[in-house]
This record gives structure tokens, C-alpha cells and sequence, in this order.
């Protein structure tokens, strides 16, 4: 018997910018069902947010690529992997680090990565030149009910 | 209508009505723009009351908002932003250059 509540969604989608409210949204409709709170609702549609957008406009550039977003519960734990099979990251030690962007010039801030690793517990980034990235990010949704009632059914509560 | 604005006593303030991300900033900073070139406002007031969602892509429309202003010889302030956009406000240190204004009078008359 498997006591562990674990689910799975995935979306693929173009790369558009207008497809990054969609993706945020349709992953903060799927967490939902660990009851989070707001604010971690709004952390996590912030980071998904930061990391579509960084392959849709560093991934892709102007060509049109699919991004793909696999959201992953585990008991109380969202994962989260944002893919592109765009052009990759060169150094991502030096991408990850606040204030850096090779889009100054388009007022971007270079703050997603590090938005990324506040708002998420951790984050990991893969990336190979030429074939793409891959964002894994993880955070533990500390309101949950679920939980709280598996322990209560242990204990035979109601 | 995304953007509200106000003129008065050569202070400028805008009101963003929608989402502040990669998607829409170009849009809401071609708006901003026409309004503080043609309108060349001393102070520039930010009021984020009807923003429920903003990422980095918000940080770079401040930033290159507050450069705009700054040569024009103005400064900008924010009002009434949410947790969530206030942990990004803090992590990217804006509040430092645009200071925040507190009881900014919600039922302003916006042309």
C-alpha cells in the first residue's frame, strides 16, 4: 500500500510571452489542492514565472521553441521543471548571480535566478549549449492539510 | 484602459491596472513614457494598488523609469504594493532609490 500522496501534471506550450500567465497560473491551480497559503501561491507563480520567461527570451531569442513544465507533488513538496531545448547557458554560476544579464539593453534586471532561489527552497539548473536548460526547483508547503490529517488518522482521530 | 494616470503640480501618478510581466512591459512602457515626455513631471509616483502579479520584468520597467525621470530632472516614488511584490522590492533594493509613500488616497479621480 502506498500511504504517500503524490501527484503529476506536464504542459508543453510555444514559446509566446503571453503563454507565461498561463504557465504560472495553471501551476498555481495545481498546487492549490495542497492548500497553501497566498503567499506561497504567489512565490511560486513568481518563480515559474521568472523561469519561462528566461527560455522564452534567452532560450529561444526571437525563434519559436516548445517549453515544457513538469509539476510534480510529493506529500507536502511541489517540484517543479521548467525546460527549453533552446540554446543554453554558457556559465551558469555567472548567469545565476544577481544583477547579471546579457539583455541589458531590453531593461531586464537579472534577478530571475535569484527571485528563483528566494522565493523557492531549492533550486537547480542544468544546461548544455546548443540543446537547452532545465530549472528544477522545490518547495515544501508548510500549510497542509493533508498531512495533518494522515497524522490525525494514524493517532485514530477524526 | 491598463494605465490610469494624474497630473497635478507637475507630480505624475500612474496606476497599472493588470499584470506586470516579460509579456505586457513593453506595452505599459511605451505608455509610460509618451506620458512623462510629453508631460515632463517633477515627481513620478508608482501606485501599485491593482497589481497583483509583478516579476523581474517589473524591477527592469522601474528601474529604466527611474533613469527617465532622473535626467528629466524628476524623481519616482511607489505607493501601495503587496507582500509579494514587496519581497521583490526589497530583494532588488529599488525601495532605496523609490522611496515609499504611505496613505496614498485610494479614490483619486484618474483622467
Amino acid at each position: 500500500m502506498n500511504n504517500i500522496y503524490e501527484n503529476e501534471m506536464k504542459i508543453e506550450f510555444l514559446s509566446k510571452s503571453n503563454n507565461e500567465a498561463f504557465a504560472r497560473i495553471a501551476v498555481a491551480s495545481f498546487v492549490a489542492q495542497l492548500d497553501p497559503t497566498l503567499e506561497e501561491i504567489a512565490d511560486i507563480k513568481t518563480a515559474v514565472s521568472e523561469a519561462v520567461t528566461n527560455s522564452i527570451i534567452h532560450g529561444y531569442e526571437e525563434k519559436l521553441g516548445v517549453v515544457k513544465v513538469v509539476c510534480k507533488i510529493i506529500k507536502n513538496e511541489v517540484f517543479i521543471e521548467i525546460s527549453d531545448t533552446g540554446k543554453g547557458i554558457e556559465n551558469i554560476e555567472i548567469a545565476k548571480q544577481p544583477l547579471y544579464t546579457t539583455k541589458a539593453n531590453l531593461e531586464r534586471s537579472g534577478m530571475g535566478f535569484t527571485i528563483m532561489e528566494s522565493f523557492m527552497d531549492e533550486v537547480e539548473v542544468e544546461s548544455v549549449l546548443g540543446l537547452g536548460t532545465k530549472v528544477t526547483m522545490k518547495k515544501k508547503i508548510k500549510s497542509n492539510c493533508k498531512e495533518k490529517d494522515f497524522a490525525m488518522s494514524l493517532r485514530g482521530e477524526e | 484602459m491598463e494605465i490610469d494616470y494624474k497630473k497635478e503640480d507637475k507630480q505624475l501618478t500612474f496606476k497599472i491596472n493588470e499584470d506586470i510581466d516579460e509579456c505586457c512591459v513593453q506595452k505599459i512602457r511605451r505608455k509610460l513614457d509618451n506620458e512623462i515626455e510629453r508631460y515632463m513631471p517633477k515627481e513620478i509616483i508608482f501606485d501599485f494598488s491593482d497589481v497583483s502579479f509583478m516579476d523581474s520584468a517589473g524591477i527592469g520597467l522601474l528601474i529604466g523609469r527611474y533613469k527617465l525621470a532622473t535626467m528629466l530632472g524628476g524623481k519616482v516614488k511607489i505607493s501601495n504594493i503587496n507582500t509579494t511584490i514587496r519581497k521583490i522590492f526589497e530583494m532588488s533594493g529599488i525601495l532605496r532609490i523609490m522611496p515609499e509613500i504611505k496613505n496614498t488616497n485610494k479614490e483619486v479621480q484618474y483622467e
